[in-house]
Order: structure tokens, then C-alpha cells, then sequence
């Protein structure tokens, strides 16, 4: 049994086959990266696993336990975290209360005691400022810390999504398009941030992305679609040989 | 220009930025406390309004400013929590168990309103809302038994552990009281975990689902929680306007509310205090123009020998007493207000701390806002 295993996961919308019998397994430790033409289904595959949307047919299985029918508020405290591809941030929130908010599926104070403010509410708290300052230390945040996300460029809004995600303490990371966006500096900064996820942290990366140095740059296996069946698995350079891959994306 | 140099966690957690800012809000409540001292009766009496109002503004801030779910019903909340504590006080209960219990009712009342909130949001929560409240106008009006219907219902005084609070002096301190503690507890769960929940609902329902928030419950919970808080408010107005009748809690109440959190400022506990002053002074300071203004330019025309001044000053007056007028006044404020400052008096009031504190340097660009479209909507 893998880490992360989708098994001929399919969602039909009315008559479009978004995805169709796509399977693949993660194995722990690996960045798995997604690829494929726009529309391919990629990112559908990412709201099937978060349980935003449900799938027609398939099962989804995460560390051993069936996840297809956990309701989606639930995804975050198995341990699994996401970023979304045209960012999600509260945007009327400090980059700090964003990156508290990811702390909620290990919130512990029920309403009374928070109506209170009892010191076991200051505690907790605490304890979440301390696990999300690890996150803005590990990204180098700390200039923007109080800073309302209106206010912030597109770069550093993109990898503050990647600390939210970071701050609910996650072994399955899902990203949705990384690098889009940003510009080539940003994105190899996002590269090394994506090696160090994996190698100093310890956590499994799923992530769907278009830019193939990015891909190649950090991916351990790679898998292609398009119009939501699979068209290869392997390595990123196995895959970007591909005949069925390469007539995808260049057509003929 | 003064920056704060942070060296723990608790000082992004407690209740006060610093000692500066608690000095200043330490000065605000001896002012409180000393107000009914220096001011008569009357003015003491109309700053009453302003707390009561206030409690109900917290209470629609909480659910539209915070949760970004719209109400055009919290005068049924109101009335619910009015109707209830009077019935209570009517049939011979304590003042706190009344008390309670009327909050209990409007808090369950909240909670089976906030069920179809689950499934809708924006212009259709808000039509649901005030379906609600034409449906509990008519409860009032029509179960006689209870709430004796049109002829009426007198309030008692209240008498709280044998303490009766009779004049309006007392009961305005009974009112403060009530306010600072509604303040208190909101600003708790503000900075808790449900506070957060409930922004991150407002800003991005799929964000705030995918990092764990259960939106049926925190949803319920900000309705439940809004409809309490009304429910006191509800309470002290039937205290202070002795006498309920059906037509007091109509629509225009609900949308006064509403007006209250916009003109206040959305997404801010200073926001409904600074609306509540503008809501509940604003029709005593348009009497007062209404008498002073025909009157003091009258005065001005003989002493000058211009006429002309004393003709206008009578055209300003009859306008004022024309009907309407204050709804009127009240609905060009809130267009203009929209309009000029989206974000209500504490914005204004942010940009004038801003300015002073950074002179000579204020940029007002600080405000700007650039519209961004990269939020996706296909998923809400």
C-alpha cells in the first residue's frame, strides 16, 4: 500500500469527462508532479483529493485509510494541506492571522472558553504563534508578519499560501501551480523551498505545474494527461520524451 | 512617528496594543462614568440610545462585518429579545433569569435562521432574513396572548437584586455596563480561533474549509451568536422604550442597523460604536437644528438689518420638518458614505491617526487600493 493512492479516480460534469480513470500512487518522501495541457484535469484532481468535489467513480486512499467520503473540513486534520492555483489568502487579514487560521484543525478551546479568554486560550494561542513562527522563519516572512494581504505583491502572496499550508503541520502537501506567476528569480527560490519541504521536513509533495524547469528541477516522478486520462508515468525526463506526451502538447 | 518593537507573543494577544492605547481607552471610561454627571437628563438619556445601539451593532458586526453574511433582519432579533424579557418580567420572574432566558430564545431564534445560511449566501441570505423578520412582525402583532398585540405591552422598570434602576441615570450606567461587556467578549473571540474562522469564511469559504473550518457549524455559530447579543440589546430597548409595539420593530429598524455597521465602518468593533453615535444622535441633532437654526438666523437678520438671512433660515426649518426628512438625511448619508469612504468612519478615523502620527510625512496613497480579479469564483 502507498502513501497516497487515487485509484481510477474519475468526475463527470454532465457530459465532460474531466477525469477519467486516473490512477497513480505516492510514495512517501517523493515529489510527484502533475502535467499536462490546460484543461487537461489537473487541478480537478487536486479539488477531488481536498473533497471539494465529489468523484464520480474511483477511490482516493491516504496513509493506509480510505478518504473518499471524509468531508472536506476534515482533510486538513488527516494531513493533508493545500494551495490553490489563483490564490485563496484572506485577504483583509494579516499575513499572521492567515497563517493561524491554517493552526485550526489543532484547535483544542471550545466557544466558552474562548468567549472568556481563559488562560488555557492564551496558552494554545501561544503555542500556534509558535508553530507559525517556524513557518514565516522557514520562508523568511518576518518583514511582512503584520502586514494585510491587499497590501502584498503577488510573489510573497504566493509563498504565503505555501506557509499556510506549511502551518497545518501536513505529510501530504498538494501545490497547485508554484511558480505561476512568478518571475524566473521567485521561481527558483521556489524550487530550493520545494527541495527542503521534502528533504528537511519530511513532507510528500503532489503538485501540478506547467514550468518544466521547475518540474525537472525538483520532481522525482512525473505524470502527464490530458482531457483527463493519463498519457505517462516516470521520471520527468522519461516523460518529456514521450511520444503520446509530446504530440499532446506540440499537436500532429 | 512610533514604532512598536515586539519582544513577545502576548502582545499581539492582549486586549490593548500598549500602555498608550490603554491609557487613552482608561480616559474614554472615566469619561463614560463622569458623563452623567455633567450632562441633564435628556442628553444623558439619548447617550443611553447610543450604548444600546451600539450592543446591536456588535451584534451585526459580528455576522456581516466579520462573517461577511448579510442580515436585513435583526429587528426581529430585537424584538424577540424585547417581547421575551417583558413577558418574563410580566409574569413575576427575576430580572437575571428574565434576562437570560430572552437571550436563550433569541439565541435558539438565531440558530434556526442561521440553518438557511448554510446554503445561501449574499442577496438571497439576505431576502431569507427579511422574510423572517415580516413573518416575526406579524407573531408580534397577531398572538395577542403574549404580546397583547397592537394595544401593547408596558415594560417594568428593572430591579435587579432588589436594586431598582429607575431614573435614567442608573439605567444608563446599566447600559454601559452591558455594552463593555458585550465589547469584551466579542474582542475575545475575535482573537481566538472562531474569530479567525469566522474572517476566513468572509474572505475565502474554500480556503477556510481546506484548512480545517467546519462552515455549517462556525456559520451557525455566527448567527447563534449574533442573534444572542441582539437579544440583549432587544431587552435594554424594551426597558428604555417602556412601552413595545409591534410597529416599532419594522424593516427601517433592520436596515437602521445595517446602516449603522456600513456607516461605522465594516470589519471592526470601533466601527459599530462610531455608527452607533452617528445612528442614535443623529435624529436628536436634526430636532435641535430643526428649533435652533430658524431661530439663531432670525437673530442674525435683525442684528445685521440683511432680511435675506431670515427668509433662508425659514426655508431650512419648514425643510426639517417635513416628514421623511430624517429618513432621507439617513439615506444620502449612506450613499455618500459608500461612495466617498467605503470604509466608514473608522476608516476616516484611521487615516486621521495615521496622518498625525507620521506628520509631516502621510502619504495618502497608504489607503489605495488596487481591485485584483485572481480570486477564483467558480468554487463558492
Amino acid at each position: 500500500m502507498s502513501f497516497f493512492e487515487a485509484d481510477q479516480l474519475s468526475i463527470h460534469f454532465g457530459g465532460i469527462r474531466a477525469v477519467d480513470g486516473v490512477s497513480f500512487a505516492v510514495e512517501q518522501g517523493e515529489v510527484f508532479t502533475i502535467i499536462g495541457p490546460n484543461g487537461a484535469g489537473k487541478t480537478t484532481i487536486f479539488n477531488l483529493v481536498s473533497r471539494i468535489y465529489e468523484p464520480t467513480a474511483g477511490r482516493l486512499s491516504f496513509n493506509g485509510t480510505d478518504i473518499t467520503n471524509v468531508p472536506p473540513h476534515q482533510i486538513a486534520a488527516l494531513g493533508i494541506a493545500r494551495t490553490f492555483q489563483n490564490i485563496e489568502l484572506f485577504e483583509h487579514a494579516t499575513l499572521l492571522q492567515n497563517l493561524l487560521l491554517a493552526r485550526h484543525a489543532h484547535k483544542k478551546s471550545g466557544f466558552f472558553s474562548e468567549l472568556l479568554f481563559l488562560p488555557s486560550v492564551r496558552r494554545m494561542e501561544i503555542e500556534h504563534r509558535e508553530a507559525v513562527e517556524k513557518a514565516i522563519d522557514f520562508l523568511d516572512l518576518q518583514q511582512y508578519r503584520d502586514s494585510l494581504i491587499v497590501n502584498l505583491p503577488y510573489g510573497v502572496r504566493k509563498v504565503t499560501e505555501l506557509a499556510r499550508a506549511l502551518c497545518t503541520d501536513p505529510r501530504l502537501l498538494l501545490l497547485d501551480e508554484p511558480s505561476s506567476g512568478l518571475n524566473v528569480e521567485e521561481t527558483e527560490d521556489m524550487a530550493f523551498w520545494i527541495q527542503d519541504i521534502r528533504d528537511l521536513l519530511g513532507i510528500t509533495v503532489l503538485m501540478v505545474e506547467h514550468d518544466m524547469s521547475l518540474v525537472s528541477a525538483v520532481s522525482d516522478r512525473v505524470l502527464a494527461l490530458n482531457y483527463g486520462r493519463p498519457l505517462a508515468m516516470g521520471t520527468p525526463a522519461e516523460v518529456q520524451a514521450h511520444p503520446e506526451v509530446i504530440r499532446a502538447y506540440l499537436g500532429g | 512617528m512610533r514604532f512598536q518593537f515586539k519582544t513577545s507573543y502576548g502582545q499581539d494577544i492582549r486586549l490593548f496594543r500598549d500602555k498608550i492605547a490603554a491609557s487613552w481607552y482608561g480616559l474614554l471610561a472615566v469619561a463614560a462614568l463622569a458623563l452623567p454627571v455633567i450632562l441633564s437628563e435628556y442628553y444623558v438619556g439619548e447617550t443611553t440610545w447610543v450604548f444600546i445601539y451600539a450592543i446591536g451593532g456588535i451584534s451585526l458586526m459580528v455576522l456581516v462585518g466579520y462573517t461577511g453574511l448579510v442580515s436585513l433582519g435583526h429587528a426581529a432579533f430585537l424584538g424577540i429579545g424585547a417581547y421575551a424579557h417583558a413577558f418574563f418580567l410580566q409574569h413575576g420572574m427575576p430580572w437575571v433569569v428574565s434576562l437570560v432566558l430572552a437571550v436563550l430564545i433569541t439565541t435558539a431564534s438565531g440558530l434556526v435562521v442561521g440553518l438557511p445560511a448554510l446554503r445561501m449566501t449574499g442577496i438571497y441570505l439576505a431576502i431569507a432574513t427579511l422574510a423572517f423578520a415580516v413573518i416575526i412582525q406579524e407573531v408580534f402583532s397577531r398572538w395577542e396572548s403574549v404580546t397583547h398585540g397592537f394595544a401593547g405591552m408596558p415594560v417594568a422598570k428593572p430591579v435587579i437584586f432588589g436594586v431598582p434602576f429607575e431614573d435614567d441615570r442608573s439605567f444608563y450606567y446599566l447600559c454601559l455596563f452591558f455594552l463593555v461587556l458585550a465589547l469584551w467578549l466579542t474582542r475575545n473571540l475575535l482573537r481566538s480561533p472562531t474569530g479567525r474562522a469566522w474572517i476566513a469564511i468572509r474572505d475565502s469559504e474554500i480556503a477556510a474549509q481546506s484548512m480545517g473550518v467546519n462552515l455549517a457549524i462556525y456559520k451557525s455559530m455566527a448567527f447563534a451568536y449574533s442573534a444572542a447579543l441582539m437579544g440583549l440589546a432587544g431587552a435594554l430597548f424594551a426597558h428604555k422604550i417602556a412601552y413595545l409595539a409591534p410597529d416599532i420593530f419594522t424593516i427601517l429598524l433592520s436596515i437602521q442597523f445595517l446602516l449603522l455597521v456600513i456607516v461605522g465602518g465594516l470589519g471592526s468593533l470601533h466601527g459599530a460604536v462610531f455608527g452607533a453615535i452617528f445612528v442614535a444622535l443623529l435624529p436628536p441633532v436634526i430636532a435641535i437644528l430643526r428649533d435652533s437654526i430658524p431661530d439663531s438666523m432670525a437673530d442674525a437678520a435683525s442684528t445685521t438689518g440683511i432680511a435675506a438671512i431670515g427668509v433662508v433660515g425659514e426655508l431650512i426649518g419648514n425643510f426639517l420638518k417635513k416628514p421623511g426628512v430624517e429618513a432621507g438625511i439617513f439615506g444620502l448619508i449612506l450613499v455618500l458614505v459608500i461612495l466617498l469612504e467605503p470604509l466608514g468612519i473608522y476608516g476616516r478615523w484611521l487615516k486621521i491617526r495615521l496622518f498625525f502620527s507620521t506628520f509631516p510625512m502621510y502619504k495618502a496613497a497608504t489607503f489605495k487600493r488596487q481591485k485584483s480579479y485572481m480570486r477564483s469564483e467558480r468554487l463558492r
